[in-house]
C-alpha cells in the first residue's frame, strides 16, 4: 500500500511538472484590420482568428467563438510576430571564451526570463529571438530560441522547444582577437580560423569513426569491444556535419564569407547561415547559391575595421541577387524596431513592402528552421501577432499590442511604467545607465582580455 | 563657349538619375555653385507654413528669393512639381568628421587627454574626406555639430556644413565650450563602481570644476584690464565661457544630475545649453522654469533605468517641449548621423507631433546657436541649405533628390551607393566565362 501511494504521489509530482511545462496559449478575434501576411499579400478589412494560440482562420466577416474576446482593429494594421534572428536578450552570460572552439556550451542553460529587455522588445512587436552565443570563438556554443512570454519565471517556458538546434561561429577580428591577441594561441588570422574549422570537423569525423567502428563491433554476440570516451564537443560537431544543427555565422568580411562556404561544401554541410555578413554583398551571388542566406544589421557600419566597406544597401543587394536575407539587431535597443529597421532598406535600395516585412519575419523563420509554425498570418501557424497604428513600415508607426500563441504580452493602453518582474533586495538604489549609442553583448564576459574595458565599448559586434 | 558649358552641364545633370545607374568609367561629380530656380514645389519654410506652388531661387549661396513667379533669367531650372523643399537638417551633436573607425584609436580625433582641455578645437580635428559625410549628406542632414569628449572640460565644439574642403569652408559660425558635468549616471554595464565611489567621485570633479571657472573668470578679468598673464591657453579659451563670450554646452543626463546643473549655473553669467538630457523628461518644468535650451538624444536609445517605461527615450523631447523648453535632437553619433530624420519621427510619434519634430532638428538648434538669421528655414536671405524629396524626409521610402547646401548643388552620391551600383550585378557573377 504504501508503494502504491509513493508512485501515486510521484506521478502527482510528474503530471503537476507536465502541467507546468504547458505554456500559456490564448484566443483572440482581431476584426477589420489591414492583415499584412507577409506570404499572403495584403488582406484589407480582414480577420484573425486565433484558438488555443494557433491561428484558425484568416478572412472576412469571421465571429467570434464563445468566450473568444474581440478586438476592433479598424483602422490598423496587423503583422506576424517580429523575429530577430541575433540577440543576446535574456541570457545570463554570452561568451564562453577559454578556447577557440566551445561547442558543448548551450545557452538554454543561461536563459534568464526575468529580463525586462524581453518585454521591451514585446513592446516593439519581437516575439521571437534568437538568443545567441558571443562571437569571442570560432566555434561558438549553442543558441536558443526564445518565444517572448514574459512574466513566466521558469526559463522553460520562454525557450521555443520545438525549434532546431543552431550554433554560433564566429569569423575575423572577434576570435583572432580574443585567442590569438589575448592569449597568443591560434587563431591569429584568417588563416588561423579557417585551419580551427576544418582540424575541429576533421577531428569529429575521427570521432564519428571511433563509435561506428564501435558500435558495429558491439553488435556481434560476445563482443569484447570498448566504447569511446565521450566527448560533447566532438559529437555536437559530429551534429553539424551531419546538418543537425543549423550554423549561424558571425562574419564581415567577403573573403572569410567564401572562406566558411568552401568549407562547408566540402564538409558536405548546408545548414548554414551568416550573421551580420557585412561585406556579404561581395558575393552575394554565392551566398544565394550554396546557403540559407544572410541576417545583417539594416545599416550599421564603421565601428570597426571589418565593417568599414560597408554599404546600407546590403540587404537589398543580398535580396535582389536571390539571398534569403533578414534584418537582425544583436542590441537591446536596436530589437525594440526592428519593423523601422526592415524599413531602411525601401531607402537603400528601393525594397518593397512585401520584401522589407518578410526580412524580420518570414525570412528569419526560415534561417532559424521554424518557418512551418511562425512568421507569417497562415491558418495553423502560431498565433503570435503585433498590431500596429499605422503601417509598420512607416517611421511614425507605433506597436499598440503584441501577442504570442494568442496571448496578449504587451498593450500600450494597459501598459504599466515598471515592468520588472524581479527587483535586486540588495540594491538600495536603482542605477541609472547611460548607455552609448551602440551597445551589445556580442563580446561580453570577455572584458578580462582586455587592457581597459574603454576599448571594448565600441568594438563588441 | 561658357555658355556652351553651362548648357551641356544642365544637361548632363538632366541626365544624373539615368547616369547614377550607369556611371562613365572614371567620372566624378563635384559640388558645383551656381544660380538655381527650384520651381514649382511645395515650400515647407518650417518658420513660415507651408506653400504650395512656390518657386526657390538660389544664387551667391543664398535662398534670394521666394515666390510664385520668378524669373529664370539665367538660372539653370529644376522642376519641382509634386515634390517638397524642406530647410537642411541641424543635427546639435554628433562626432562626425572627428573619428573615421571607432575601433581604431589612430582614426579616432575626439579625445584628447587631460580633464581641463577647453581649448582643443573640435573644428581643427575635423576630417572633410571623412566617409562619413557624403554619407551623411544624402539623407539631408546638412550641418553638423561636431563635438569633442573625455574629461571635465574636453574642448570648443564647432557647427559645420557638410560640406568644403578645408575645417574653415565648412565652419558654419558657432562654437560653445564643452563641459561633462560630473555624472551620477552609470557609463553602461561595465561600470562597477558602488554608489559610493560614483557619489565621490562627483563632488570632487564638482569642486575641482569650481575652481577652475573661479580661475578662469578671474583670469578673465584680470587680462580685460590689461594685466599680462603667463600663457595659459586652457584659461585663455575657459575664460570666454565665463564672460558668455562662448556659450557653455553642458552634458547632463540624468535627474538628479540635471537638478544640480541648474542650480550650478546660477549667477555663473554664462550662456548655458545642456546637452543628452536623457531624464530630462522627469524634470522639464525645472528645465523649463531656467530657461535652459537643451539639445537632446539619441532618441533610439535605451531607458535609463530598468523600471522606466520603454517608450522614455522615444517620449523625452515631446515632454520636454511640452513643458516649455526649446529643444533639439541630436544623433550623438558619427557614421549613422544619417538616421537623424528617423530620430526624429520616432520624437514626433511618441508626443512631439511632426511640426515641432521638424523645429527640433531646423530651427531650434539654428536659435541654440545663435544662427536663426541663417538656418533652419526656408526664407530669403538665408544660406541656402535645402533638400528636395519626393515625400515626407522623416520617412523612410522618401527619396532626397536633392541637396543644396551654402547655395551648391552636392552630389547624391557616396561610397555606399557606388557599392550598391557595382555589386548589385556583380560581374563576373557567380560563374566566370
Amino acid at each position: 500500500m504504501k508503494k502504491v501511494n509513493y508512485f501515486l504521489a510521484a506521478l502527482l509530482g510528474l503530471s503537476i511538472q507536465f502541467a507546468e511545462a504547458q505554456v500559456k496559449k490564448g484566443s483572440v478575434l482581431i476584426k477589420n484590420a489591414t492583415v499584412l501576411t507577409v506570404t499572403n499579400g495584403t488582406l484589407e478589412n480582414s480577420d484573425v482568428l486565433v484558438q488555443d494560440g494557433i491561428i484558425k482562420k484568416v478572412g472576412q466577416n469571421i465571429s467570434a467563438p464563445n468566450g473568444v474576446t474581440t478586438i476592433d482593429a479598424t483602422g490598423k494594421f496587423v503583422m506576424p510576430g517580429i523575429i530577430d534572428a541575433h540577440s543576446h536578450l535574456g541570457l545570463d552570460v554570452v561568451n564562453e571564451s577559454s578556447a577557440p572552439i566551445v561547442a558543448e556550451v548551450r545557452m538554454k542553460d543561461v536563459v534568464n526570463p526575468y529580463e525586462v529587455g524581453l518585454y521591451r522588445a514585446l513592446a516593439g512587436g519581437v516575439t521571437i529571438s534568437h538568443a545567441m552565443h558571443g562571437s569571442a570563438n570560432v566555434i561558438g556554443g549553442q543558441n536558443a530560441t526564445l518565444k517572448h512570454r514574459y512574466g513566466s519565471t521558469d526559463p522553460a517556458d520562454i525557450i521555443m522547444q520545438d525549434a532546431p538546434r543552431t550554433i554560433k561561429f564566429a569569423l575575423g577580428e572577434n576570435p583572432t582577437r580574443v585567442h590569438g591577441r589575448g592569449n597568443n594561441i591560434q587563431p591569429r588570422t584568417r588563416m588561423g580560423v579557417e585551419a580551427i574549422i576544418r582540424n575541429g570537423f576533421n577531428e569529429a569525423i575521427q570521432y564519428q569513426k571511433a563509435w561506428d567502428t564501435y558500435n558495429a563491433a558491439s553488435s556481434k554476440k560476445g563482443s569484447t569491444a570498448m566504447p569511446p570516451v565521450h566527448n560533447e564537443r566532438l559529437q555536437i560537431l559530429s551534429d553539424i556535419l551531419n546538418d543537425k544543427i543549423i550554423i549561424h555565422c558571425h562574419s564581415y568580411r567577403a573573403d572569410e564569407i567564401y572562406m566558411l562556404i568552401n568549407v562547408a561544401r566540402d564538409f558536405g554541410i548546408t545548414k548554414l547561415v551568416f550573421q551580420h555578413t557585412n561585406e556579404g554583398f561581395k558575393v552575394a551571388p554565392e551566398i544565394a547559391e550554396y546557403t540559407m542566406g544572410a541576417s545583417v544589421f539594416a545599416d550599421w557600419w564603421s565601428y570597426k575595421f571589418e565593417v568599414y566597406y560597408s554599404t546600407a544597401y546590403n540587404a537589398a543587394i543580398l535580396t535582389e541577387n536571390g539571398a534569403l536575407t533578414s534584418i537582425n539587431s544583436d542590441d537591446a535597443e536596436l530589437i525594440r524596431h526592428l519593423y523601422h529597421e526592415a524599413a531602411k532598406t525601401q531607402r537603400y535600395g528601393g525594397m518593397t513592402d512585401e520584401q522589407a516585412l518578410a526580412m524580420i519575419t518570414i525570412n528569419p523563420a526560415k534561417q532559424l528552421g521554424i518557418a512551418d509554425k511562425v512568421g507569417s498570418i497562415e491558418e495553423g501557424k502560431d498565433g503570435d501577432l503585433v498590431i500596429f497604428d499605422g503601417h509598420p513600415l512607416s517611421s511614425y508607426t507605433v506597436p499598440q499590442m503584441t501577442f504570442v500563441d494568442g496571448v496578449k504580452y504587451f498593450d500600450i493602453k494597459e501598459d504599466a511604467d515598471d515592468q520588472r518582474i524581479k527587483v535586486s533586495p540588495t540594491q538600495m538604489v536603482e542605477p541609472i545607465m547611460l548607455y552609448g549609442g551602440h551597445e551589445s553583448n556580442c563580446m561580453q564576459d570577455t572584458e578580462h582580455l582586455f587592457e581597459t574595458t574603454n576599448s571594448l565599448f565600441h568594438t563588441n559586434y | 563657349m561658357k555658355r556652351l558649358n553651362k548648357t551641356f552641364f544642365a544637361f548632363l545633370f538632366a541626365l544624373l538619375p539615368m547616369m547614377a545607374m550607369a556611371q562613365i568609367d572614371g567620372e566624378v561629380i563635384k559640388p558645383r555653385a551656381g544660380k538655381f530656380l527650384l520651381k514649382n514645389a511645395t515650400v515647407v519654410t518650417i518658420t513660415k507654413g507651408v506653400l504650395n506652388n512656390t518657386s526657390v531661387l538660389v544664387e551667391d549661396g543664398k535662398i534670394k528669393e521666394i515666390g510664385a513667379n520668378i524669373s529664370a533669367d539665367g538660372a539653370e531650372v529644376i522642376d519641382c512639381s509634386g515634390k517638397f523643399i524642406y530647410p537642411g537638417m541641424i543635427d546639435g551633436g554628433t562626432k562626425l568628421g572627428l573619428a573615421e573607425i571607432n575601433s581604431v584609436p589612430e582614426t579616432v580625433d575626439y579625445a584628447e587627454i587631460g580633464n581641463f582641455s577647453p581649448n582643443m578645437q573640435a573644428l581643427t580635428a575635423v576630417n572633410p574626406n571623412s566617409v562619413a559625410i557624403p554619407v551623411t549628406r544624402v539623407s539631408g542632414v546638412t550641418t553638423v555639430l561636431a563635438v569633442p569628449t573625455g574629461g571635465l572640460f574636453p574642448g570648443t565644439a564647432a557647427l559645420i556644413n557638410l560640406n568644403g574642403y578645408t575645417p574653415d569652408q565648412m565652419y558654419a559660425g558657432f562654437k560653445g565650450i564643452v563641459m561633462n558635468f560630473p555624472s551620477s549616471g552609470r557609463r553602461g554595464r561595465f561600470d562597477r563602481r558602488s554608489d559610493d565611489d560614483i557619489k565621490k567621485a562627483n563632488e570632487k570633479a564638482l569642486k575641482e570644476a569650481n575652481e577652475l571657472w573661479d580661475n578662469a573668470k578671474s583670469y578673465g578679468s584680470l587680462v580685460s584690464n590689461g594685466a599680462e598673464l603667463d600663457y595659459y591657453p586652457e584659461m585663455e579659451q575657459m575664460a570666454k565661457a565665463t564672460t558668455g563670450e562662448l556659450p557653455l554646452l553642458i552634458e547632463v543626463n540624468t535627474a538628479s544630475d540635471i537638478q544640480e546643473a541648474i542650480k550650478w549655473v546660477q549667477g555663473k553669467g554664462a550662456k548655458v545649453i545642456f546637452t543628452g538630457v536623457s531624464e530630462g523628461w522627469r524634470v522639464a518644468d525645472e528645465i523649463a522654469k531656467a530657461g535652459i535650451p537643451v539639445i537632446t538624444g539619441p532618441v533610439q536609445a535605451l531607458p535609463t533605468r530598468d523600471s522606466d517605461r520603454y517608450d522614455a527615450p522615444y517620449a523625452n523631447a515631446g515632454k520636454m517641449a511640452k513643458a516649455g523648453v526649446k529643444v533639439a535632437i541630436r544623433t550623438d553619433d558619427q557614421e549613422n548621423v544619417r538616421n537623424l530624420p528617423f530620430f526624429a519621427a520616432f520624437a514626433a510619434a511618441y508626443g512631439m507631433g511632426k511640426e515641432e519634430a521638424w523645429k527640433a532638428v531646423t530651427i531650434n538648434p539654428a536659435e541654440i546657436f545663435g544662427l536663426d538669421d541663417k538656418y533652419g528655414s526656408v526664407e530669403a536671405g538665408k544660406v541656402a541649405n535645402l533638400i528636395i524629396a519626393d515625400g515626407d524626409p522623416f520617412e523612410t521610402r522618401t527619396n532626397v533628390l536633392h541637396v543644396f547646401i551654402d547655395g551648391y548643388r552636392m552630389p547624391l552620391s557616396n561610397r555606399q551607393i557606388r557599392l550598391y551600383q557595382e555589386f548589385l550585378d556583380r560581374s563576373p557573377g557567380l560563374k566566370m566565362n
